[in-house]
C-alpha cells in the first residue's frame, strides 16, 4: 500500500503494522483537518472584521450599539432565507423562489390573520407551514418530476410573485385584527437597548440550522447528495425523499422569513421580493458554500449575510450613494469566490 | 493457467459447506431499447471461490452486475443463493441479501469522511435525527482493524489517493457482512504493490461461506487470483473454465471469438534517428527532481513506475499543465519555452490525458468536432466562419485511417466504446500534426480486442516517424511496446533501460528504489 504509512509502523509493531500506523496519523490529524476545513470561514470572518474596522474608523456613527443592532435587524430576513437555502445549495440545487415565496407567505399571513381572523399563533404557524408547502412542491418538481432545480424554482418564483398580487388584490394587507403581530419582529426584549425579538429569532434559527446541518441525518444527506448523488442513491439512501425534505425545510425558513418581514412592516406588501433570492444566494456563496454542492457551512452563510448587511449599512453611513452599494456587494461576491477558488486550487 | 507463477498461487480453496452453489444464475436475459444486453446467461459461484468474469466491453458483464446489484431487474431468468430463490429489489436489498458490489467508477462522496462514506444510509442515530459520528468512527476503526487497513475514519475521502479510495470502497462492501463480493475492474487504477494488497484482502475475505465474482481486463491477474473463469461474449454465455487448466491465449480467443497473435517485443530502432524531444533537469516544486530523457523519431519511450512516482507529473510539466521549477525542453535540438498546454500544442507536442472522459474528449459533441478541436484554426474561413464541409472531410479521413468504429462522423462521442473514444483523441492530435505524442495510460478501461488495436496504432505512428512517450501502469504493456523504458520512483528517474535489458523484475526493482527518507513526497 502507500509506503507513507507502512514504513515507520513496521518497526514498532509486527502483529498488525498498518493498524498502529493509522493510529499514529490519527492523533495529530483531526485538529489539522478541522483547521483547514474552516479556512474559508476564517477568511470570510477576517474580511468581515476588516470591513467593520474600516467603517468604525471612517465614521463615529458606525460602531454604536444601536447601529450594530440595526445591522443585525437588516440582516435578519435575508439571513433566514440564506440559512434555508444553504441546505438546498449544498445538495447541488438552487432555490430561486425564496424571495417571492417569502412575499407570498407574508400575504398569506395577512389572509389568515386579517381576512380569516385566525388567532395569532395559528396564523403564524400556518404561514410557516405554507412556506413549507411551497418548498415541498419545489422538492417534488425537482426530485420526482426531474425538473432541473433552476427551472423548477424559477417557475415557482413567478407563480409566487403572481399569486401574491392575485390574492391581495395588489393592495397591502394590514394586520388590524392582530396588532401584536408586528411585535414578533419588533418587540424590544432587552431593557435599555433596542434589541428586537426578530434578531433573537434569527440567532436561534442560526443555531438550529447549524445543528441540522452538521449533526443530523438531514445535513449528512445534503452533503452526500451534493457530493455524489448517484453514489448516495446506490448506497441505499432514498435520494428523492431526502431532496423533498430539504426543499421543504428551505420552504419553512421562507415561511418564517415571510412572517418576520410582514411583521417588520406591520403589513403584507404584495409586491417586491424579486431579487431577494439573489441576495440570499450571494450571502451563501460569500460564506464559502459551493454552488456545485457538497461543501458549505452555516457559519459561513451567517458571515456572508453579515458582510452584505454591514456593507450596505456602512456605505450609507459614510454617505456613499445607494447606487454604489450594489456595485460594492457585486465586487465582494467576485472577490470572495475568487479567493475561494485560489484556496481550492492550492490544496 | 499454465503461466501462473509459483509465488502467486493461492492457498487451498476451502471445501464448500453445502452442495448447492453459493450463488447460481440461470437463463438470465435483459434487454434495453435497441440492445439485447444479456441473453440466457448462467453463472454459478461456489463457496469459497474467486470466480472471474471476463468479456470484451459490451459483452454484458456490467449489465449482469447491475442485475445483481438491484439497479436493474432482469427480463427473465432465476437467481438462487444457497439453493433458495432470490429476488433482488433495489440496491439496499441486494446489500441486505449479502451481495456487495465494488463498482468500477468509485461510488464515494468526496466531501464526506471515510467513516461517513462507509456507513452512509446506515448511520448511528442518537436522539431522533442526530447522527453519532463518534460511533461511526469507532465502528469504522473496528472494521479497519479486522481488515488490517491503514485508513483514518475521520479523513475526508477527497484527500485520499485513488488506491486508498479503493480500500474505502472495499471496506464499505465488506461492512455489509457480504457473502458475495463482486468487484468490477478493481485494479484499474492500482499499481502492482497495491494490487498485492488488494489480492491479500480478497484471500482473507474468502471463507467457506463467501465467494467473489471478479471482473477484470487484466489477463495476468486472473491466473493469480481466480479459481474459475466464465467468459461472456455479446451478451451470451460462452464457457466456464478451471483457471489451472487454461491459458491466457485460450481465454482471450474465447472472449474475442478469434485467435489473437502472440506477444512480441519491438525491434530496436536505428540509433542515429534524430532526437525530437529532449528534457533536461526537469523539476517541480512538489515531486519531480532532475528528470532527464530524450525521445527519438520513430521511438516509443515508456514510463514505468508505481502510482505516485511522478510519471503523469512529468508529462504535465513538459506540456506546461503544471509549473516547472527548473528544466530545459528542447524540440528538434532547439530550446523551446512552453508555458501552457496551448504552447505545447502549437509546437506539435500532444498530450493524451489518462483521464480521457474528463480531459480528453467532449462527450456530448460529435466525432468530427472532437477530431478538429485542436486544429480548428485550419478550418476557419473569413470572419471565423467554420467550414463544415472540410471538417466532415477531415473527420472521415481520420475515422478511416484509425479504423474508428462509428456509424458516422456526426455521432456523439458519448456513444462510442472506450477504445474508439481513445482513437478519437489520437485523431485529434494527428490532425494537429504533432511530432511528439505523450500517451498517459492509453489503454485504461479499454477491452482486450481494442487494446490490441491501440497497440498497433502506436506502432504505426512510431513507424511514421513520430516520437512517442507512453505512460502506463501495466508493465507487460510497457515491455511490449516501448523501445526504451524510463523507470521512476519518488519523482526521480531511477533508470532508463533498453527493451532488451528490461524484464518485469528489473523494472520493479528500479521502481522501488526509494531514497533514504523512505517516504513518497506529496
Amino acid at each position: 500500500m502507500n509506503p507513507t504509512t507502512a514504513g515507520p509502523a513496521q518497526a514498532e509493531n509486527q502483529k498488525s503494522p498498518s493498524t498502529s500506523a493509522y493510529r499514529a496519523i490519527d492523533e495529530g490529524k483531526p485538529r489539522f483537518a478541522r483547521l483547514r476545513g474552516s479556512l474559508q470561514q476564517l477568511l470570510a470572518a477576517a474580511s468581515l472584521i476588516v470591513i467593520v474596522v474600516y467603517f468604525s474608523l471612517a465614521s463615529s456613527h458606525f460602531f454604536t450599539p444601536n447601529n450594530l443592532v440595526s445591522i443585525l435587524t437588516a440582516a435578519t430576513v435575508t439571513g433566514i432565507l440564506a440559512l434555508g437555502t444553504t441546505f438546498v445549495i449544498i445538495t447541488g440545487g438552487i432555490d430561486l423562489s425564496i424571495g417571492t415565496g417569502m412575499v407570498l407567505c407574508g400575504v398569506m399571513a395577512g389572509v389568515f390573520l386579517t381576512y380569516w381572523g385566525w388567532p395569532l399563533w395559528a396564523g403564524v404557524a400556518a404561514t410557516i407551514l405554507f412556506g413549507g408547502v411551497i418548498g415541498l412542491i419545489n422538492g417534488v418538481n425537482v426530485s420526482v418530476l426531474g425538473i432541473p432545480p433552476f427551472i423548477a424554482t424559477l417557475g415557482m418564483m413567478l407563480i409566487a410573485a403572481g399569486l401574491s398580487l392575485v390574492i391581495s388584490g395588489t393592495k397591502p394587507i394590514y394586520f388590524n385584527e392582530t396588532p401584536e403581530f408586528q411585535q414578533i419582529m419588533n418587540l424590544s426584549i432587552i431593557p435599555g437597548i433596542r434589541f428586537p425579538l426578530g434578531v433573537a429569532i434569527f440567532i436561534v434559527m442560526i443555531v438550529v440550522a447549524a445543528l441540522l446541518l452538521s449533526k443530523t441525518i438531514v445535513g449528512r444527506y445534503a452533503f452526500s447528495i451534493g457530493s455524489n448523488e448517484a453514489a448516495t442513491a446506490l448506497s441505499g439512501v432514498n435520494v428523492r425523499r431526502w431532496k423533498i425534505v430539504i426543499y421543504t425545510l428551505a420552504g419553512l425558513f421562507v415561511g418564517l422569513a415571510g412572517v418576520l418581514s410582514a411583521s417588520r412592516l406591520s403589513s403584507a406588501q404584495p409586491t417586491g421580493g424579486m431579487g431577494l433570492e439573489l441576495e440570499a444566494i450571494a450571502a451563501v456563496v460569500i460564506g464559502g458554500t459551493s454552488l456545485q454542492g457538497g461543501k458549505g457551512s452555516i457559519v459561513g452563510t451567517v458571515i456572508g449575510a453579515l458582510i452584505m448587511a454591514v456593507l450596505t449599512n456602512g456605505l450609507r453611513i459614510i454617505s456613499v450613494p445607494q447606487e454604489w452599494q450594489s456595485v460594492a456587494v457585486g465586487i465582494v461576491i467576485l472577490v470572495a469566490v475568487y479567493l475561494d477558488m485560489l484556496r481550492r486550487r492550492r490544496s | 493457467m499454465s503461466d501462473a507463477t509459483a509465488e502467486a498461487s493461492l492457498p487451498e480453496t476451502p471445501a464448500p459447506v453445502a452442495s448447492a452453489p453459493l450463488l447460481e444464475l440461470e437463463g438470465v436475459s435483459k434487454g434495453f431499447p435497441g440492445v439485447q444486453a444479456l441473453d440466457g446467461v448462467r453463472l454459478d459461484l461456489r463457496h469459497g471461490e474467486v470466480h472471474a468474469l471476463v468479456g470484451e466491453n459490451g459483452a454484458g458483464k456490467s449489465t449482469l452486475m447491475k442485475l445483481l446489484a438491484g439497479i436493474h431487474t432482469p427480463d427473465s431468468g432465476t437467481f438462487r443463493m444457497n439453493g433458495r430463490d432470490l429476488v433482488i429489489d433495489g440496491p439496499r436489498h441486494a446489500q441486505e441479501q449479502g451481495i456487495s458490489i465494488i463498482h468500477q467508477e468509485f461510488n464515494l462522496m468526496p466531501d464526506l469522511t471515510v467513516a461517513q462514506n462507509i456507513f452512509i444510509g446506515r448511520e448511528h442515530r442518537g436522539a431522533g435525527l442526530f447522527v453519532d459520528d463518534k460511533a461511526l468512527n469507532r465502528r469504522a476503526r473496528d472494521l479497519f482493524d479486522r481488515l488490517g487497513l491503514a485508513l483514518d475514519p475521520a479523513e475526508p475521502v477527497e484527500r485520499l489517493t485513488v488506491a486508498r479510495q479503493q480500500m474505502v470502497e472495499i471496506a464499505k462492501a465488506l461492512s455489509f457482512d457480504a457473502r458475495v463480493l463482486i468487484m468490477d475492474e478493481p485494479t484499474a487504477a492500482l499499481n502492482d504493490a497495491e494490487v498485492d494488497v488488494l489480492f491479500d484482502l480478497i484471500r482473507r475475505f474468502r471463507s467457506p461461506e463467501t465467494g467473489v465474482i471478479y471482473i477484470s481486463h487484466r489477463m495476468e491477474e486472473l491466473s493469480r487470483i481466480s479459481d474459475r473463469i466464465t467468459v461472456l461474449r455479446d451478451g451470451r454465455y460462452i464457457d466456464t473454465l478451471e483457471t489451472a487448466a487454461t491459458s491466457q491465449r485460450e481465454i482471450i480467443s474465447l472472449m474475442v471469438g478469434r485467435e489473437i497473435s502472440g506477444e512480441s517485443r519491438p525491434a530496436p530502432i536505428a540509433g542515429d534517428a534524430p532526437v525530437v524531444l529532449a528534457v533536461r533537469g526537469l523539476s517541480t516544486k512538489h515531486l519531480l527532481r532532475d528528470v532527464d530523457f530524450e525521445v527519438r523519431a520513430g521511438e516509443i519511450l515508456g514510463f514505468a513506475g508505481l502510482m505516485g512516482a511522478g510519471r503523469t507529473e512529468v508529462a504535465r510539466a513538459v506540456v506546461g499543465a503544471d509549473r516547472r521549477q527548473a528544466g530545459v525542453i528542447e524540440l528538434h535540438g532547439r530550446e523551446v519555452s512552453i508555458g501552457s498546454p496551448a504552447d505545447a500544442a502549437a509546437l506539435g507536442i500532444g498530450y493524451l490525458s489518462e483521464d480521457r472522459k474528463q480531459l480528453g474528449v467532449l462527450l456530448e459533441r460529435s466525432v468530427r468536432e472532437n477530431i478538429v478541436l485542436a486544429s480548428l484554426k485550419d478550418y476557419l474561413g473569413a470572419l471565423g466562419w467554420v467550414k463544415d464541409r472540410r471538417i466532415e472531410q477531415a473527420g472521415r479521413e481520420y475515422v478511416d485511417k484509425l479504423r474508428i468504429k462509428t456509424p458516422s462522423t456526426a455521432q456523439l462521442v458519448r456513444n462510442l466504446s472506450g477504445g474508439n473514444q481513445q482513437k478519437v483523441v489520437i485523431a485529434k492530435w494527428l490532425a494537429k500534426d504533432c511530432d511528439v505524442l505523450i500517451f498517459d495510460e492509453p489503454t485504461r478501461g479499454i477491452d482486450v480486442g481494442a487494446k490490441e488495436e491501440i497497440y498497433t496504432l502506436l506502432r504505426e505512428l512510431a513507424a511514421q516517424g513520430k516520437a512517442i512517450v507512453m505512460i502506463s501502469s501495466e508493465l507487460p504493456e510497457v515491455l511490449r511496446l516501448a523501445d526504451r523504458i524510463a523507470v521512476m520512483a519518488e519523482g526521480r528517474l531511477t533508470a532508463t533501460l533498453d527493451n532488451a535489458d528490461a524484464t518485469q523484475e528489473v523494472v520493479m526493482d528500479y521502481a522501488t528504489r526509494f531514497t533514504a527518507e523512505g517516504t513518497i513526497a506529496r
